[in-house]
């Protein structure tokens, strides 16, 4: 291009003003940013799941008002946050405070990236097993704000009484003119999670468990219970009765219990919602147990972490123990998310709606997931061997395949 | 096709016109220069102002947070941009400056990185650095001392050095201490059971507290003059309790004791405190370990079996994806191409419909209809045979290539159409006069002039199958299981969802391993790719 004497002196002058308008521009911005770091003493970042920003607004907006801590929440979405927390943490640029599931501890430990948390007297506030659930390798490291788990949820105009026992829910579906009673989401690759109660039943529980928790040493899914309830999975699949279904994932065991085909679908908090909007009258049931011994679900604890590379961990623990841990916030976050609070009172008092009672009474028996790393071991082959044993396969040699590999994994 | 330009025709005899005179040249080149010269000037400095005003605030941002060697960088690419753009020569660095740039950025920076990132040990237990290790496994190794109870106290400053002010809940007796001075009793001013000032001590308030976290946090007040009774701490500035540390760090000689057991971890070289007997306390800290990673990946005993025929299924994926969507693309491009087929326009845009849809929403979509009990294909066009699409071994490969076809095919078909066009119709008539047949025509003319300006984008769509990680994720993850191999692979897992189930199991996230196979796979696509451009060169002597 051809410039003239004219258009340098232009050019020259355009750039002079550009440069000066940018310069100030910046410098501008810098002198905002400065002071308003110096106005206030410390910031607590806290990472939250983004459905539960507003149930925390209040509580924080609370807590700036009688301590001066600017508490500031960060919406994240769910399935990025421990990964996220993860690899932000070592660098000092994460957050103060990050909120959780209990399951995650075996890795934010391994990390290195959580700080333990006192709960002090406090600790016999909570339902037990949200304490064990925040307890790992003897050490407490996550304010428990809620407890999950799995129930039956029984629609009521179908089967009006609960079932006494899986045979017995069988029996009652099909005398009401039900050809899939029962609904429980499994995929191709199996679903332990949901079929974990049976297996509980059966007196076969993943690991055994000493004071420290879950002992990654005791593997306890190959003993003589696991066998037996490998044999009963194998009998209630495709050449059985055909209550369990690799074919029937989520959304199609919600829609079969949505439409009514199913009257009784194993699943959790979650999706009581859809079957409130759908118009069903429903009832929440303990798990129909196959052989009379209790069977207990996992329970799945959330909660909060503090990192432990947070520069203010005075404000975050005083946050979470002397303020999350409050019965107020406890039922705001219970109205938030609808399950049941950690903390027995506001546990007791959330209580009053059948719903949470019903979810409640089986989570008495919930065992927290394991959160040990080993537990990694296990979900790779565990629904995948109990998918073959639905599908047909020889349910004590899969079983005892599935015990060699698990062992093998865990041993590196 | 008329060809238009901007001449008017002027038919021969015509005469030319009158040379412009002085003044019209002169008024042309003002208009000229009013129009493209000045607003070019113009458009030029706003851009580079606005690349400059980037380069300014980030130079800004990076310094604030000590980023030098990355604002060197930024500075020092800018100085080039703007000497580059405000020369009056150079003009083959202007056109390849911003491509050169990005392909720095966005390519070789992350392959750079991703081997970088090989080369480490970076992953679960292995995230931070060796003093976030240290602090993190001494903050965990403290155990409250069995039935101590819950401590109030008051945070302490005498001359600079923090105390604690405690008092012991069971006598009410108020003991003052700091890090280097056990618990000694005193006579303090009490508000209720707390003891809240102590003479010679100021007591810190809350905000004081909070300004002061680190130094707080750090401190640990001996119960007695014997260590083995514990030390108080405080997390919140409030309430103390009492620990012993199961674990002692030895700064001098790098180990780590355990004080119940007396077993030594030492920083043996490999990231992490290792005890003679080969056990290890987690976490540890980054490393870089040199080529162990790219060892491992090839040598991985449990890879042996499963890495064979992943590879095969891999190439056959790709090649059989990318010969599948050309010749339906192809095929579909010649139909629509002809003028006698009738509303061609609308076809063409419900053929890129698949092109708009997001091929997530797709893949899981047509996991769906796949179901062997529910889904559409065997509830709707097999009349409800239990045909086990996705969890049968070969049908699941048949399924995901008929995603993929369903996918790519609109792909494929818009690049054809497009060099279809560009083929000029008098070779096609030319060959019609000498008697060619139409599929002569199609094979000896158009194919060979297609394939010069579609060849490379066959290349590059296998390398993007070859690395397709989401449509397998989404469809099928890999399944349906082989449960005979050691590793959790599948019989539809490609190299790429392979290297994600071995690196990301379960809990253990090995990001070095990951980078390391990445980095392996890049070679292999990149060798490939070379070798097939090389041979296409030979498509462009037709032209």
């Amino acid at each position: 291009m051809k410039v003239t004497k004219s258009q340098g002196l232009l050019t020259a002058g355009a750039t002079l003003a550009l440069a000066t308008l940018t310069l100030t521009g910046c410098a501008a911005g810098d002198a905002s940013g400065g002071t308003e770091e110096s106005a206030s003493t410390s910031t607590l970042t806290v990472w939250v799941d983004s459905e539960r920003v507003d149930a925390l607004e209040g509580a924080a907006a609370s807590y700036e008002e009688k301590t001066g801590v600017d508490v500031k929440l960060v919406g994240k979405d769910v399935s990025t946050i421990k990964d996220d927390f993860i690899q932000q943490a070592p660098t000092g640029k994460g957050p103060d405070v990050v909120m959780g599931a209990h399951d995650w501890l075996g890795e934010l430990s391994t990390n290195g990236v959580v700080a333990p948390l006192e709960l002090g007297d406090t600790a016999g506030d909570y339902l037990d097993v949200a304490i064990n659930a925040a307890t790992y390798d003897g050490t407490v490291y996550m304010l428990p704000y809620a407890v999950e788990n799995i129930a039956v949820i029984r629609n009521t105009a179908l089967v009006p009484e609960a079932a006494t026992s899986f045979d017995d829910m069988i029996a009652k579906g099909t005398a009401a003119g039900l050809e899939q009673p029962f609904v429980v989401e499994q995929g191709a690759e199996g679903n332990p999670y949901h079929l974990y109660p049976f297996q509980t039943a059966f007196g076969a529980p993943v690991f055994g468990s000493d004071e420290n928790g879950y002992n990654a040493d005791d593997l306890q899914i190959g003993n003589a219970g696991g066998e037996a309830f490998a044999t009963w999975l194998g009998t209630q699949g495709k050449n059985g009765t055909g209550a369990f279904n690799t074919d029937i994932d989520g959304d199609i065991a919600k829609d079969s219990f949505l439409t009514g085909k199913s009257a009784f679908w194993l699943t959790g908090p979650w999706n009581v919602g859809a079957a409130v909007d759908a118009g069903l009258d429903i009832a929440i049931d303990p798990v129909p147990s196959p052989t009379g011994e209790v069977a207990s679900p996992f329970a799945g604890v959330k909660g909060f972490f503090v990192s432990a590379e947070s520069e203010n961990k005075v404000a975050a623990n005083d946050f979470l123990v002397n303020y999350l841990g409050t019965e107020d916030v406890q039922l705001a976050l219970f109205e938030a998310g609808n399950i049941l609070p950690a903390l027995s009172a506001a546990a007791e008092t959330a209580s009053s709606d059948p719903i949470i009672a019903g979810f409640a009474t089986v989570g008495a028996d919930a065992v927290p997931m394991p959160a040990i790393p080993a537990m990694g071991a296990v979900w790779q082959y565990w629904g995948i061997a109990e998918a073959e044993i639905i599908n047909g396969a020889d349910p004590v040699a899969t079983w005892q395949k599935l015990t060699s590999d698990v062992a093998a994994a865990i041993a590196g | 096709m008329s060809i238009q330009t901007d001449e008017p025709v002027r038919l021969a005899g015509e005469p030319a016109p009158p040379p412009p005179t002085p003044k019209q040249r002169r008024a042309a080149r003002i208009a000229d220069e009013a129009s493209g010269g000045l607003l070019a000037v113009v458009l030029k400095l706003v851009l580079l102002g606005v690349v400059d005003a980037i380069a300014v605030y980030g130079v800004l941002v990076l310094a604030t947070h000590e980023q030098w060697l990355v604002t060197g960088v930024v500075v020092a690419v800018t100085a080039l941009v703007n000497w580059i753009y405000f020369s009056r020569k150079r003009l083959p660095a202007k056109y390849l400056t911003p491509g050169v740039i990005f392909l720095v950025v966005f390519q070789v920076f992350v392959l750079v990185y991703t081997f970088y990132i090989g080369l480490t040990n970076y992953g679960t237990g292995h995230n931070g650095s060796k003093e976030q290790a240290v602090s993190s496994l001494m903050a965990s190794s403290l155990e409250r001392v069995e039935d101590s109870p819950t401590y109030p106290v008051t945070v302490v400053d005498r001359a600079g050095e923090l105390g604690l002010l405690v008092t012991n809940p069971e006598t009410g007796d108020a003991y003052v201490g700091t890090s280097e001075q056990p618990l000694e009793q005193v006579d303090a001013d009490f508000d209720g059971d707390r003891a809240v000032a102590v003479e010679g001590w100021t007591s810190l308030q809350f905000a004081d507290v909070l300004n002061r976290t680190e130094e707080i946090t750090a401190l640990a007040v001996p119960y007695s003059e014997n260590p083995n009774d514990g030390a108080i701490q405080t997390p919140d500035g409030q309430s103390g309790y009492r620990y012993v540390s199961t674990l002692e760090y030895d700064e001098a000689a790098g180990t780590m004791t355990d004080t119940s057991t007396g077993v030594v971890y030492s920083d043996t070289g490999v990231g992490a405190f290792t005890a003679e007997d080969g056990s290890q306390l987690l976490p540890g800290w980054q490393i870089v370990v040199g080529f162990d990673n790219f060892v491992r990946a090839v040598t991985d005993e449990r890879l042996a079996g499963p890495l064979v025929y992943v590879t095969l299924w891999t190439f056959a994926f790709a090649i059989l994806s990318v010969a599948t969507t050309f010749f339906l693309g192809l095929f579909l491009a010649i139909v629509f191409n002809d003028l006698r087929m009738r509303g061609r326009k609308i076809y063409r845009v419900l053929m890129i419909l698949p092109y708009a849809i997001p091929s997530f929403l797709s893949a899981l979509v047509w996991a769906g209809m796949f179901n062997r009990s529910f889904g559409f294909f065997n509830q709707v066009l097999f009349g409800g045979a239990e045909i086990p699409w996705l969890t049968d071994p070969v049908l699941a490969k048949v399924a995901i290539l008929i995603v993929n076809l369903w996918l790519g095919f609109p792909y494929m078909f818009l690049v054809c159409t497009g060099a279809l066009q560009s083929i000029p119709d008098e070779l096609q008539e030319a060959a019609r006069v000498d008697g060619a047949r139409p599929w002569a025509i199609f094979r000896h003319i158009k194919l060979p002039l297609l394939l010069v300006s579609v060849a490379p984008l066959l290349i590059s769509s296998f390398a993007f199958n070859f690395n397709n990680f989401n449509i397998i994720y989404m469809l099928t993850n890999g399944g349906p299981r082989d449960s005979d191999a050691p590793i959790p692979v599948g019989h539809t897992d490609i190299l790429i969802s392979m290297v994600y189930k071995v690196a990301f199991t379960g809990q253990t996230r090995d990001y070095g391993l990951a980078s390391a196979y990445s980095i392996i796979i890049f070679v292999v696509v990149a060798i490939i790719a070379i070798l097939a451009f090389r041979r296409t060169k030979s498509l462009e002597e037709l032209n």
